[in-house]
């Protein structure tokens, strides 16, 4: 046999059963778990007064085109902001990363915050590590299957909890909320809460670090931005090693004094740095793809090390000049040029947010029949103006024309325009005009908007162009 | 993932037969998430055969079950009908949200008056929206897509010439009246000699240079009963909309085309053609195809696209 024969090309998923641990690395992620969980599960329940429109804080209202955040109304026209939020998101990642490694990977992916959640579930139900290893192995029984179906079942409660809640943000929730257990919300908020039911049960509590290792695209590409002076979660392997290798504590290794004069390193393979990381991997080998810079491996290490006394930082961050005993730069040409990119972006979005213009115009001229020739000889061509009020006030508009000398503007009855607050209007205008040459083809000029009440509106000015036939064309 | 698991570490399982003594196959099962999720489609397949339409029986198919749809079809009869597209589409077209804001808006339309609509910009551009469809299924394919007309066949809509008049009641009259637009032919009346002088004249009404002893000999038919033109056109040929004939003093020419020729023989030529063939062209009447509200609309669409009057 061959040795491609002899090797299998699937994998089998080695169980891994995290154990739990306490720290600062840990403190610092229930806090940030709890914080992200807050906000993405209370947030729309938060209500706003607004003059017009719905009085949830966060609505992405679909139906209207319309993006509600606060304050902002985000209107299809701001959609590009979408694009540049976008971009940002993806510097920040490449800058954070050049810097500090997979620090979203370790405390912000929601991979990692609901696998923390599944876990804690898993945790309080059938017990820790050794536990929840010991249940697996024994018979099934009562017991067994209750505390498996427990765990299961609130698992599915998590993940319903979780679809709902994203499908809360496209409506307004207490009303969804109702619409939904009696059978008559859309078809789309029950598509879109049970297909998240099925992968937050599915990725959470069943795939977990698979998704991390095989599926997630950022953890694939995520080594192009790191260098030597990276921030990594790395193993201190002369402390811990020395020059004899780590050893158990025994009787005759027991103080670092002996161990020193032994050749033994500090670390005392106790293994708990394995059993904590929810990836199954030991970080003692090294820097690994599996790792997503969780920093659980320290807090684990430095429990260890407190109580032995002996120092923390056995297992800390650090970066592969540093670990090597050369200085380690923040500051380079690559991460000052991701941030100066990351400023730039986020300053250009910044002004386009904050610059928003209260009064849309656009211009479309009627195209069938081009233009008509009128019965005193002149040529008249049609527009229809689309006009969208952004502000949460009614404007009184006055719409005139300008840069065309002599031709008379009509909108039928519509000369004073009232808009009401943030919505659009499209309104038909007719522009007649005698050319003065002869000259055939396409003459532009101004459609202008003024608003007749102030409201910090400007007048408004929107390109047109006129089609002139000439006198032989009829 | 699977679980080709070997007997012994680095052995690949085989399908467990030996032909010839020697000869053995390798068995390479498919990965169980691969396995299960087909089996999950093969349920999913047993449970839609007997909720949906499915599988034909002779000359019919089996319907499904607890799939049922109640629609109004066209001539307004509840329908119960098993699960299909084309019921859901029609339901949707009924009782959807969309469907229900738009009956209740064209509902607000029906009640409000003319003049309340012109001179509400929300409400024109809802009738303009709608009646444009109407417009394109009804009038388009004689008045064109824009109202535009055709030169000699169909007036033009967009421009401001209204031959049976421009108000919002004559526009309505004409869609829901219609109209026989006459105008004799004149071959056995006038002579080749008459018919130039005649041109002359009525294309001097608009401005063209024209030969003035012609010109003075076509006035005299167009103002006497030698001609009697002036009975539909007047005098002054302005023309008269209770009979829908033509201002001949101004720019348009809705049936010899008058501004596409090049010099004022062509123009003569064109004007006598249609003095000597007559016109008879009839536009139809709507009342009775299309609803009121649908001719309101309708007549809300032409009064604007020309500007009105």
């Amino acid at each position: 046999m061959t040795d491609a024969a002899t090797q299998s090309l699937y994998q089998a998923r080695i169980p891994i059963y995290p154990r739990s641990v306490k720290g600062r690395f840990r403190n610092l992620k229930w806090g940030i778990l709890a914080l992200a969980y807050g906000v993405y599960f209370l947030l729309p329940w938060l209500r706003w007064e607004r003059t017009v429109g719905p009085d949830q804080a966060v609505l992405f209202d679909i139906a209207a085109r319309k993006f509600y955040l606060f304050g902002l109304v985000v209107h299809a026209q701001d959609l590009f902001w979408l694009a540049g939020f976008l971009v940002i998101a993806a510097l920040l990642l490449f800058f954070v990363t050049g810097i500090a490694g997979r620090v979203f990977c370790g405390y912000f992916c929601f991979q990692t915050l609901w696998t923390d959640l599944y876990l804690l579930i898993e945790r309080l139900v059938q017990g820790d590590r050794v536990a929840r290893i010991r249940l697996d192995h024994a018979p099934w029984t009562v017991n067994k299957l209750l505390r498996k179906v427990a765990t299961h079942a609130l698992w599915l409660l998590a993940a319903f909890w979780t679809g709902l809640t994203f499908a809360l943000y496209w409506d307004n929730a207490p009303h969804l909320l109702g619409e939904w257990f009696i059978g008559r919300a859309p078809f789309a908020a029950y598509a879109t809460t049970l297909f998240l039911t099925a992968t937050t049960y599915v990725m959470a509590g069943l795939a977990r670090e698979q998704v991390c290792t095989y599926m997630c695209p950022y953890a694939r590409f995520q080594s192009v931005m790191f260098d030597a002076d990276t921030r990594i979660v790395a193993y201190d392997v002369a402390r811990g090693e020395s020059s004899q290798g780590r050893h158990k504590v025994t009787r005759d290794l027991k103080t670092q004094a002996q161990r020193r004069e032994r050749g033994v390193g500090d670390c005392i393979d106790c293994g708990y740095c394995v059993q904590v990381c929810p990836t199954g991997i030991d970080i003692r080998n090294g820097l690994q793809v599996q790792c997503i810079s969780c920093a659980l491996c320290i807090d684990a290490c430095d429990t260890i090390m407190k109580s032995l006394g002996w120092g923390k930082s056995l297992v800390r961050y650090t970066s592969e000049k540093q670990a090597a005993g050369e200085i380690s730069r923040i500051w380079k040409p690559k991460t000052l040029a991701y941030g100066l990119v990351l400023l730039a972006a986020t300053a250009a979005l910044g002004w386009s947010v904050s610059h928003q213009t209260p009064l849309e115009m656009s211009v479309v001229q009627l195209r069938q029949p081009l233009f008509v020739r009128l019965s005193d000889g002149r040529i008249q061509n049609s527009y229809e103006l689309h006009l969208e009020n952004k502000t949460d006030k009614p404007l009184a508009l006055a719409i005139m024309m300008r840069g065309l000398a002599g031709a008379e503007l009509d909108l039928g009855r519509l000369a004073a325009l009232e808009l009401p607050p943030q919505r659009g209007l499209r309104v038909m205008a007719r522009v007649r005009w005698r050319s003065n040459s002869d000259v055939k083809g396409s003459r532009g000029f101004y459609f202008d908007v003024v608003p007749q009440r102030h409201h910090g509106v400007g007048m408004l000015s929107a390109p047109a162009t006129f089609y002139n036939p000439g006198q032989e064309d009829g | 993932m699977n679980d080709t698991k070997a007997k012994s570490p680095g052995a690949v399982q085989t399908t467990g037969h030996a032909w010839d003594g020697d000869i053995q196959e390798f068995n390479n099962p498919l990965p169980n998430w691969w396995l299960w999720a087909f089996y999950a489609t093969v349920l999913f397949a047993l449970i839609y055969w007997v909720l949906y339409p499915a599988w034909p029986v002779g000359g019919t198919f089996t319907k499904g079950v607890m799939n049922h749809i109640t629609f109004v079809d066209s001539d307004g009869k509840e329908m119960t009908t098993h699960w299909n597209t084309r019921a859901l589409l029609l339901k949707d077209l009924q009782d959807g949200k969309e469907a229900r804001l738009s009956r209740e808006y064209m509902a607000k339309v029906a009640a409000a008056s003319y003049s309340d609509i012109l001179g509400d910009a929300e409400m024109m551009a809802f009738s303009r929206s709608v009646a444009k469809g109407l417009f394109g299924d009804n009038c388009a394919p004689c008045h064109g897509s824009g109202g535009q007309g055709v030169i000699g066949l169909f007036p033009n809509l967009a421009d401001d010439a209204w031959l049976w008049g421009g108000s919002i009641e004559d526009i309505q009259n004409t869609i829901s009246q219609g109209h026989l637009g006459f105008m004799p032919a004149f071959r056995e009346t006038f002579d080749d000699q008459q018919l130039d002088d005649l041109a002359s004249y009525v294309l001097g009404l608009s401005g063209n240079k024209v030969d003035e002893t012609a010109s003075a000999r076509g006035k005299i038919l167009f103002q006497t009963d030698a001609g009697g033109c002036y009975y539909c056109h007047t005098k002054a040929g302005t023309g008269l909309k209770s009979q829908g004939a033509a201002d001949l003093t101004d720019q348009i020419w809705t049936l010899a085309d008058v501004n596409g020729a090049a010099d004022l023989e062509t123009r003569k030529e064109r004007v006598e053609k249609v003095i000597s063939s007559g016109v008879q062209r009839q536009m139809p009447r709507w009342s009775g195809r299309l609803s009121p509200t649908q001719i309101k609309l309708l007549t809300v669409y032409v009064h604007e696209l020309g500007g009105g009057q």
